[in-house]
């Protein structure tokens, strides 16, 4: 049920992120949904993509630092109080979440959540428990 | 047999060569008195500088009756090197002269070395005996990655492993990961390198899916550049050797001036060849032993190019106490920082070994770094560049923070200033396959950043 997520440290140099996107692309690895979190030197770039571990070995040979880690994609309706619904049964549940992200694939359908919780596999077992729809990797890999 | 357990015994063969590593001390002063009096005599009749310098001061080899005379002879430094170049303090003539070695010259003209046929001779006994103190023996494989060619490292040590019959790889330096399929493909047992490039051979290795600890080898006898304690507990550590220091300078031989044991508790000075003293670098006084300040040697037995009381900018102690491997020559402390490379900021005075130590108390930290000192509205500022590896590196921002953060306190708790910390990605700073150039000083440059 966990969605493998690559992330990288990128200099905030010019040039640096279109290099390391690069070096997915020439490699084939389509890039599904990101996000780059920034601090005034540095960025962490957090992707889910068709292959981790191909875009992983991609951006370590451009001469990235790059790790795969766990995050859960959730599924939630594209409408106000989508999201808010999945955080309530979060706090509810007492799930720790370090980042999220989001994307939907068409406009007035469903949006997918990524979220980097503490626990995944506890935030899996308590979603699920709660009615939350978590997307298996293949499935959202389709989208 | 007892000749075996005197001498130089390393467990498979003994050697002859290292019989003075364990001479009484009153015989290894006689033989050094000897020694002084005839290489003064040879400076002072066939190098006119150091002619000059003895005329200055009123003195004639004759007035040198005793080891504690030398302490009356004039100082020689690098400067001297330079100004005379290219063949300036040579004692020899040409034709006697077998070979040449050149510094590679980073502040201006390089320095040139001569050896005789019989220098040759003296630098491999040297080196054989650096090597048999490490535990090197017939039968050993040693890949030589010290750079072939003007620079002394190469050769020296590639003379001093022949001399003990170990089998040589002249690998010279660069090409990192041919070096890591040798190593792998050969079954090397020990290697040559400066630690920090022994480091970037380890993290190569292990991008390429090798880990040293599997392999066969056992030691790494390293020199060329002050390394830190801290940094050879990681050099063990990752890859599963017994990192053994080693010291020289061209100006005096090469490498072969000094060495570990397997104690590995400060270098043991080749004393029959090079006399030591330690000066206060400030004022030229000669100190006490025991007490730390300037390494100063006096070549006994160069011929090409005698070295009198040449001024190395190292900072050392002499070790006087007996070493638990028997060896009666006396010990250096470890150099962990040369007076050359402190560097002076508000005041303080700061060596790059304080930096490393810092980085590498904090766990994970693979001491790729480099020290960038800028003037920033007039005020100097250290930054600290570091390049974040799989061990720091996390996709979480508030751990990276935190990272940086730690390496900052650990920084300034050691050196007690305030440095700028930059986390910088992976393999995004120089790096020298020679000696590690740790300090960029770009105070004096024109443009204020």
């Amino acid at each position: 049920m966990k969605v493998s997520q690559i992330s990288t440290f990128i200099e905030n140099r010019p040039g640096r992120l279109h290099a390391a996107c690069e070096a997915l692309s020439s490699s084939g690895v389509n890039i599904h949904t990101l996000s780059l979190a920034d601090t005034s030197e540095f960025g962490i770039l957090r992707l889910i993509v068709a292959d981790p571990v191909a875009g992983k070995n991609a951006l370590e040979k451009a001469g990235y630092v790059a790790k795969l880690t766990d995050v859960v994609a959730v599924e939630v309706p594209d409408d106000a109080g989508g999201l808010t619904n999945l955080l309530a049964k979060a706090d509810q549940a007492g799930l720790g979440i370090e980042y999220m992200y989001a994307f939907s694939t068409s406009v007035g359908d469903r949006a997918i959540v990524i979220i980097r919780f503490t626990d995944p596999d506890r935030a899996i077992e308590e979603l699920q428990k709660r009615g939350i729809n978590v997307i298996e990797a293949v499935k959202l890999l389709k989208t | 047999m007892l000749l075996r357990e005197n001498w130089n015994d390393t467990g498979q063969g003994f050697h002859p060569v290292s019989a003075p590593d364990y001479l009484p001390a009153a015989q290894l002063r006689e033989l050094q008195l000897r020694r002084l009096k005839a290489v003064v005599e040879r400076a002072y009749e066939h190098v006119p500088l150091f002619r000059e310098r003895m005329n200055e001061r009123d003195l004639t080899p004759a007035r040198i009756e005793s080891l504690s005379d030398v302490s009356r002879l004039p100082f020689t430094v690098k400067t001297d090197l330079r100004d005379t170049y290219p063949f300036g303090l040579f004692a020899s003539p040409m034709s006697e002269i077998v070979r040449l070695h050149a510094s590679s010259g980073t502040t201006g003209k390089p320095i040139v070395v001569a050896y005789t046929q019989e220098d040759i001779q003296v630098w491999s006994s040297v080196m054989l005996r650096t090597f048999a103190a490490a535990g090197i023996h017939r039968g050993d494989i040693v890949q030589n990655a010290y750079g072939y060619g003007l620079f002394t490292g190469g050769l020296g040590a590639h003379y001093g492993l022949e001399a003990i019959g170990a089998t040589v790889v002249p690998a010279s330096g660069g090409n990192t990961d041919r070096q890591v399929m040798l190593l792998r493909d050969f079954g090397v047992t020990a290697i040559c390198s400066t630690p920090s490039y022994f480091l970037h051979l380890i993290e190569r290795a292990h991008d390429l899916g090798v880990d040293l600890r599997d392999l066969p080898l056992r030691a790494g006898i390293f020199g060329a550049e002050p390394w830190s304690t801290a940094m050879r507990d990681r050099i063990e550590k990752d890859s599963g050797i017994k990192a053994y220091d080693i010291y020289g300078l061209s100006e005096i031989i090469g490498p072969g001036v000094g060495s570990e044991c397997s104690a590995q508790d400060g270098l043991h000075l080749f004393e029959d060849h090079f006399y030591p003293e330690i000066i206060d670098p400030a004022t030229g006084e000669v100190l006490a032993d025991g007490e730390e300040g300037e390494l100063v040697l006096t070549t006994l037995s160069k011929r090409a190019m005698p070295m009198i009381r040449y001024r190395t900018r190292d900072i050392t102690r002499i070790i006087t106490e007996p070493c638990s491997c028997g060896r009666t020559i006396r010990r250096i402390q470890r150099i962990g920082r040369r007076s050359d490379d402190m560097f002076i900021i508000r005041g303080v005075n700061v060596f790059p070994s304080q930096i490393e130590s810092a980085l590498l108390a904090v766990e994970g930290a693979l001491p790729h770094y480099r020290i960038v000192l800028k003037r920033e509205r007039g005020l100097d500022q250290i930054h600290v560049e570091i390049e974040v590896g799989p061990e720091i590196f996390s996709d979480k921002v508030s751990a990276m923070e935190e990272m940086h953060d730690r390496l900052a306190h650990s920084i300034e708790r050691i050196t007690g200033l305030r440095v700028a910390v930059h986390l910088v990605e992976p393999h995004s700073l120089p790096r020298s396959e020679g000696k590690a150039k740790r300090v960029w000083d770009e105070r004096n440059d024109e443009q204020e950043r």
